[in-house]
């Protein structure tokens, strides 16, 4: 048990050196964008001392090194730092701060995300594993033409279709996913559904598909045959002799979609206009307002950096080599 | 005895097919086999010869890739044939067992022995949980696993090869079937391992007076288990006959060749000129693994050194650190009398060229995508700059040497059968122009005529160009043949290291008795005079 407990601590602190070289990264990238805030308010032909003036109240004329610890300090006490939107040059301060700004957008997405994991893994594993059992069958066959299909279309596509057939043919769920202010959970739901969907033909393709792979790969394994030879059924022998060796493989791929969910995107909640973190940090590229670019990708670094790390762990607490030490 | 007729299994006329190359190819043509209650009948051939698709079909079973198409199977007189799958579950597990080949990898990894031990019992519904816990704690005592009221509640990979493969045996013997089928289940242990692994499985089927099919491709092992013995060659039979009279009196040419190979004897030699000496290596994969303790070893000049020793005993870490794979972390290795650097990318061309090396799996050894001619012309090029007709000429002379023509040239490995894609690897050794080969288990993958062809070829090659040879084997047998010295390893330390005739003859460092002692031989009184002797 010890060695599992360092194995996971070991990984921890892993992610932890990760995320910091990200921040370094992302950091970077930022500061190398051509223009910054000031110019693109203020446009070109603003006068030299505004522009200078301006840079100056925002920090942006302190050299990169130091801004950077500064935004590091902040971050490692929770404070994302001021949104440069919202200030003009006339001196009035209508901004807000970047924690503000981002919690409600990143509540959606994740809404978004839980959504459509809370349909798509289920219904994935489930067809994944009766496409292994039925391999080369008509179900398989017909299930990994479909799958090859939606992975074929790209999103915006998918998403078209469905906002052409469900909001404007049938006219049962609105073609904007608007949150009003206000609006209740069922509220929620129902504008969220077709992102949702489109979402969830985009992901299970490939989790499906992983899930039949790693399922077939262990059907060959001796104690498989086995089992068989044991006189234990098919569905057990995939119940418990197949999936306790597979679920490394199954959630690696889980957390990937999963992370994909929540990073990726931008392209559905831009067709759909829902109000989640992925337009947020595009729109914010555009108005090079960097604090609240810095946090997403911070965010969005983190949570790829988490659910790959938890992949992990369930890939070492499910193997017996490592639970069980000799 | 048994009210009920003593035919257990009566197959007819079996035909079974196998899928490859995009169509179905007979692998069995039309075998008859019949067994009787408690009766056990030892099931023989070559790789290839179909022996485990056979065995697999006496409880109606094909591989993936498999199907049976013509006979008649009559288990206990019922049609196994005509059973639909569900109907045949309910025997498998409960009156037919099998025991793979590989118990570590025929164990889930993922649950502990005793619950795989008892899970056909559970689902059949023939024992209560407990009862049938107490009863595999019970058949783990009666093969003399160490610890049986615990081992079981361990995970396959705690235990060793040898357990394992007890534990097998008792996950067959729990529903108390009538027949069990053991494929090849002793072939990957080491030979004293091996010992206790039959004793125990023949005392329990003796017991229970189980009727069991023993396959094989070892006829001392055969020997020792079977009532009956049948010979398997391409899918049909040779011949069967009961197990005294097969080994006194075999009638099929084949049969006679298949008993005589370990006829080859090598006239030792020594000499004081020594091409290889090694002096107190000590060598470790890691802080904590130390492999080898104060290895000395000389290897004679145009002689055959063999090193002799079982799993793990440092034979092959032996040989990286002869090659130079694995720098020692003591000792020295001095080659033609002059020290040689401990790592490889120390050592010079000619250096390297010296020592020439060919694996177990000639199959892995070859890049799948080149033809022999590249193969054996890197060598060339690399050691001898030769290339053009220079290079065409040599090739052709190397094929010559391996008694291959040169028709071969242009085939690519998976073209070439077992012995001639080892042969191919003879050739790449020697087209270096080593003073020394060292060969690590090159015959243990081959079936017993090519291995004889083998040796024959390697003997010549000695005889002709002086090379040294330092064998590397866990067979006794290959060791009488070929060998001029032997070493006997043990836990990486060498145990002892002669002539042939010394090491082999009494009286013996305990170890080295225990090893040869436990090497099977021909004759069917031999497991039963050994448990009488210790």
């Amino acid at each position: 048990m010890n060695s599992v407990l360092t194995t996971v601590i070991q990984r921890l602190a892993l992610g932890i050196i990760t995320l910091f070289f990200v921040s370094v990264i992302i950091f970077a990238m930022v500061s190398m964008l051509p223009g910054d805030f000031t110019q693109a308010v203020l446009g070109q032909a603003a006068l030299e001392e505004t522009v200078e003036a301006f840079r100056k109240e925002l920090g942006l004329d302190q050299p990169a090194h130091i801004r950077y610890f500064q935004w590091l300090g902040g971050v490692l006490q929770g404070d994302f730092g001021t949104s440069f939107s919202g200030r003009a040059a006339s001196g009035i301060d209508r901004s807000r701060s970047v924690a503000e700004l981002i919690e409600p957008r990143l509540y959606n997405t994740l809404f978004l995300a839980a959504m459509t994991a809370i349909v798509a893994v289920p219904l994935a594993l489930y067809l994944g594993i009766t496409a292994a059992l039925h391999r080369n069958g008509f179900f398989d066959r017909s299930i990994s033409t479909a799958t090859l299909v939606s992975i074929s279309l790209p999103e915006f596509l998918v998403a078209y279709v469905f906002i052409a057939v469900f909001a404007v043919l049938w006219g049962k769920f609105p073609p904007i996913s608007e949150i009003r202010p206000g609006a209740t959970f069922f509220d929620r739901i129902h504008v969220s559904v077709l992102p949702a969907l489109t979402l969830t033909l985009v992901t299970i393709a490939h989790m499906m598909r992983m899930t039949r792979a790693a399922i077939i790969n262990l059907l060959a394994s001796p104690y498989v045959e086995m089992a068989r030879l044991k006189g234990v059924s098919q569905r057990d022998v995939i119940i418990k002799h197949v999936l306790p060796n597979a679920w490394a493989p199954i959630a690696t791929v889980i957390a990937f979609n999963l992370a994909y969910l929540v990073i990726g995107v931008v392209v559905v909640e831009t067709v759909f206009t829902y109000p989640g973190i992925g337009r947020l940090m595009v729109d914010s590229v555009s108005s090079r307002d960097m604090p609240i670019v810095q946090a997403c990708g911070l965010i969005f670094a983190g949570t790829y950096i988490l659910l790959n790390m938890i992949a992990d762990i369930i890939g070492i607490v499910t193997n017996p080599r490592l639970l069980h030490p000799r | 005895m048994s009210t009920k007729s003593d035919l257990l299994l009566d197959m007819r006329n079996i035909e079974i097919e196998g899928f490859s190359d995009e169509r179905w190819h007979p692998i069995i043509k039309g075998v008859d086999l019949s067994l009787n209650r408690g009766e056990i009948l030892g099931l023989i051939g070559e790789s290839g010869a179909g022996k485990s698709t056979l065995g697999l079909a006496a409880m109606g079973f094909a591989r993936p890739g498999c199907r049976i198409t013509g006979g008649q199977i009559m288990f206990d007189g019922r049609d196994l044939r005509s059973l639909k799958e569900p109907e045949k579950r309910k025997l498998w597990g409960s009156r037919i067992a099998y025991v793979a080949q590989s118990a570590a990898a025929s164990f889930n990894p993922a649950h502990r022995l005793i619950d795989q031990t008892i899970e056909a019992n559970l689902i059949k519904g023939l024992k209560p949980a407990k009862e049938a816990r107490d009863d595999a704690i019970e058949l783990y005592r009666a093969l003399q696993l160490p610890d049986p009221e615990k081992i079981g509640f361990r995970y396959p990979h705690q235990v060793s090869g040898g357990q394992l493969q007890r534990v097998m045996t008792a996950m067959a013997m729990a529903t108390r079937p009538d027949l069990i089928i053991f494929d090849e289940p002793t072939t990957a242990l080491d030979v004293t391992t091996q010992v206790e692994v039959l004793l125990a499985m023949r005392n329990i089927v003796e017991q229970f007076h189980t009727a069991a099919i023993y396959i094989t491709h070892d006829l001392a092992v055969v020997a020792q288990m079977a009532d009956r013995i049948k010979v398997l060659r391409y899918g049909e039979q040779v011949e069967e006959a009961e197990t005294r009279r097969m080994l006194s009196d075999p009638q099929e040419a084949y049969t006679k060749s298949l008993w005589s190979v370990r006829s080859i004897q090598k006239e030792e030699s020594t000499s004081d000129d020594y091409v290889l000496e090694l002096e107190g290596i000590d060598a470790a994969y890691s802080r904590s693994l130390k492999v080898l303790k104060d290895v000395n070893i000389k290897v004679p000049r145009g002689r055959t050194v063999a090193v002799v020793g079982e799993s793990g005993s440092g034979k092959s870490t032996t040989a990286r650190v002869i090659t130079g794979l694995l720098p020692p972390s003591t000792g020295s290795v001095r080659f033609n009398g002059q020290p040689l650097p401990a790592a490889l990318k120390d050592r010079n061309l000619d250096q390297l060229r010296e020592i020439q090396m060919i694996y177990q799996m000639a199959d892995t050894a070859m890049n799948p995508r080149q033809t022999v001619a590249e193969i054996i012309g890197r060598p060339l090029e690399f050691y001898h700059n030769m290339t053009g007709r220079k290079k065409e000429a040599r090739l052709s002379e190397l094929l010559k040497m391996i008694e291959l023509d040169d028709s071969f040239a242009d085939r690519l490995p998976s073209e070439l059968s077992g012995g001639q894609k080892q042969r191919i690897c003879i050739a790449r050794a020697l087209a270096a122009e080593p003073d020394l080969i060292i060969c690590d288990e090159v015959t243990s993958a081959l079936d017993q005529i090519v291995q004889e062809g083998i040796l024959n070829l390697l003997l010549n090659l000695q005889k002709e160009f002086g090379i040294s040879y330092i064998f590397i084997t866990h067979d006794i047998a290959t060791v009488k043949a070929i060998s001029d010295e032997i070493v006997i390893m043990f836990q990486g330390e060498v145990v002892e290291q002669g002539l042939k005739s010394e090491i082999l003859s009494p009286p013996h460092p305990d170890y080295t008795q225990l090893l040869l002692s436990s090497v099977p031989e021909m004759d069917p009184d031999w497991l039963d005079n050994l448990v009488a002797d210790r």
